[in-house]
């Protein structure tokens, strides 16, 4: 049997037209939500023009018409057929006081991981530092080059400096911000180079710190080092190790290890949570920038137990916060990795 | 290196199979060259409106010292945020085309043919700070994209999407060829019947995909395709001189069709 292909356009070409008339719509307002008579017949107008094709192929096998037909299903389709779990609203709340934390102590073992291999190369830095202290400006790099400098004569120095609100501190903060955030998101993709990356990202960042830390407590600028760092520190280094922490759930993703789905399941399955995460960090880093800016670069002694005051209160906060907080009503909306 | 496919394959739960062009690493190129266009020059007209409301403040005591400095950490966050915000936002507010994609008629769509999630895209731009490394130049992307089967960049993998070529077309217009002339065969229809009857629906292919796309073929490679088309459908059923005389290949070929298409019905 073969088809009347000429009879069989001129019938059908107004369902088509129509159907392409309404994907344009579409794509022209993709927000509109249509009311339930235009889906019910654009629902009808995909099936018809569904088996439309079925016929073409199979009676006609005319190339043009079915090519035309395929792209018109193909976008209908892609329409008609969204992931479910797309459509779930987003409740800052809950996503803040449940989601997060959940997902957090979900993949806490990777957590440990990023911040055990932050500190080993901290202590790398420190011990290599004790080994040898000239090495200090190999492990700097040139943007921080101001830390090469003696801590005791830089402290002497900033102690004595008037505290400019407006000097400069915005586009600082806002240099801390988004240098911060691209480490983190960078911690985080790497992850697909089966970790490789975000391990070296992390070791490296521990052992600049350890130099550092090494350096000013040796010194004797210890309370100073901790007055400096600890206000912003307390959120900025739990951000990067929750990028880190992100980045090791892609790795152990990539290896698949305890799964036999393909590495686009086992993406799809994580695909919520590294959201999560990255969201939270990159939220921990807004605030970090601000505190680092506004408050951790003023070095006046007598705000010192102030300053590590509420850094000690900012990290008990964000420890408590991520190990307790919706634990009571777990959070549903996350499938586990 | 994996082998290409050109085209997606989707099985709908309906039972109906389409194809869908998935885009050139070249294509793909081009619009990611626009896009960058684009980003720079919303970029510098962000800095000078904000220039322009320093300068404008400067005058102002406390409030030009604050403007100029908070202008200028506006601007480093505005970068950020539109390099990494503009394509997120196009890709979600125009159903996976950012400009440069609706410039080259690209789309990007889920894997298994499905609409793009909100999800989808914001992965698949964050992984572009890993796509565009070492630097800015796009080799870990543009190696990836070479390397995979569909044209990848691991910014697809991990977010399970694709690029498609989105080719606006439409039925052809059967009359041109059909109607355009008189069907000499038609004056003998139990010859045409003899002809419908021996024509398996490949062969009925063939003369369409031949008479929709004959002007897309070089004039010699035409010829050789229509006399070779003519002479196996006069084996089929041989029509008399009186019919046939004068008649080019193509001619012929063209009454084939329109013997085989106008007449038959479902």
């Amino acid at each position: 049997m073969i088809l009347d292909v000429e009879k069989f356009i001129a019938r059908e070409r107004t369902y088509w037209d129509e159907l392409a008339g309404l994907l344009r719509l579409q794509d022209n307002q993709p927000d509109r939500r249509p009311p339930l008579d235009e889906a019910k017949r654009f629902y009808y107008l995909y099936q018809r023009t569904s088996s439309d094709l079925v016929k073409l192929k199979t009676f006609a096998g005319e190339a043009e018409t079915t090519r035309f037909l395929e792209r018109l299903v193909a976008r209908a389709y892609s329409r008609l057929h969204e992931d479910g779990g797309e459509k779930v609203p987003f409740r800052p709340w809950q996503w803040l006081t449940r989601t997060f934390p959940s997902t957090f102590r979900r993949h806490w073992m990777a957590f440990a991981l990023s911040c055990g291999t932050f500190w080993i190369g901290a202590a790398f830095g420190a011990a290599a530092l004790k080994m040898n202290y000239q090495s200090k400006a190999d492990f700097i790099p040139p943007q921080f080059s101001h830390l090469n400098e003696k801590p005791s004569k830089r402290v002497a120095r900033e102690e004595k400096q008037d505290f400019d609100a407006f000097q400069g501190r915005h586009a600082f903060s806002a240099q801390l911000m988004t240098h911060n955030t691209k480490v983190t998101i960078l911690t985080m993709v790497t992850g697909f180079l089966w970790g490789i990356v975000t391990f070296i990202l992390l070791f490296y960042n521990g052992i600049l710190i350890g130099v550092v830390m090494f350096d000013y407590i040796t010194d004797g600028q210890g309370v100073f080092l901790t007055a400096w760092l600890l206000p912003h520190g307390s959120f900025e280094l739990p951000a990067i190790f929750i990028g880190g922490q992100a980045g090791l759930v892609i790795a152990r993703t990539m290896f698949g290890w305890g799964t036999n789905l393909r590495l686009r399941e086992r993406f799809a399955r994580i695909r919520s949570d590294l959201l999560t995460l990255i969201g939270g960090a990159g939220l921990l880093l807004i605030w970090a920038g601000i505190i680092e800016s506004f408050l951790s670069q003023y070095h006046d002694p007598q705000f010192y137990p102030w300053k590590i005051g509420l850094g000690a209160v900012q990290l008990t906060g964000l420890i408590l916060y991520l190990a307790l907080c919706g634990r009571k009503s777990p959070d549903k909306t996350n499938s586990p990795a | 290196m994996l082998s290409k496919t050109t085209t997606l394959t989707v099985r709908t739960p309906e039972g109906v199979t389409f194809e869908v062009p998935i885009a050139s690493p070249f294509s793909r190129c081009l619009a990611l060259a626009i896009d960058v266009v684009i980003v720079l020059a919303i970029t510098l007209i962000l800095g000078q409106v904000i220039g322009a409301l320093a300068f404008a403040m400067a005058a102002v005591p406390v409030l030009g010292r604050v403007m100029a400095d908070f202008g200028s950490g506006a601007m480093i966050v505005l970068q950020f945020a539109i390099s990494i915000g503009y394509g997120m936002s196009t890709e979600w507010l125009w159903s996976g085309r950012t400009l440069g994609k609706r410039m080259m008629k690209l789309r990007v769509i889920d894997e298994r043919g499905l609409a793009l999630g909100l999800k989808q895209v914001i992965i698949r731009n964050l992984f572009r700070v890993l796509d565009m490394l070492p630097s800015l130049f796009y080799l870990i992307g543009g190696v990836t994209c070479f390397l995979t089967k569909r044209c990848q960049r691991i910014g697809d993998i991990a977010a399970g999407t694709l690029v498609i070529r989105e080719v606006e077309s439409s039925p052809p217009s059967f009359e041109e060829f059909v109607r355009g002339e008189r069907n000499s065969f038609a004056t003998l229809p139990h010859l045409e019947a003899r002809l419908r009857q021996k024509t398996s629906p490949e062969e009925a292919r063939l003369v369409i995909d031949a008479m929709t796309r004959r002007d897309e073929l070089e004039s010699g490679a035409r010829l050789d395709l229509f006399a070779q088309l003519a002479d196996h459908f006069r084996e089929k059923a041989e029509f008399p001189d009186e019919i046939t005389i004068g008649l080019s290949d193509e001619q012929y070929v063209r009454n084939v069709a329109a013997t085989l298409f106008r007449r038959a019905s479902v």
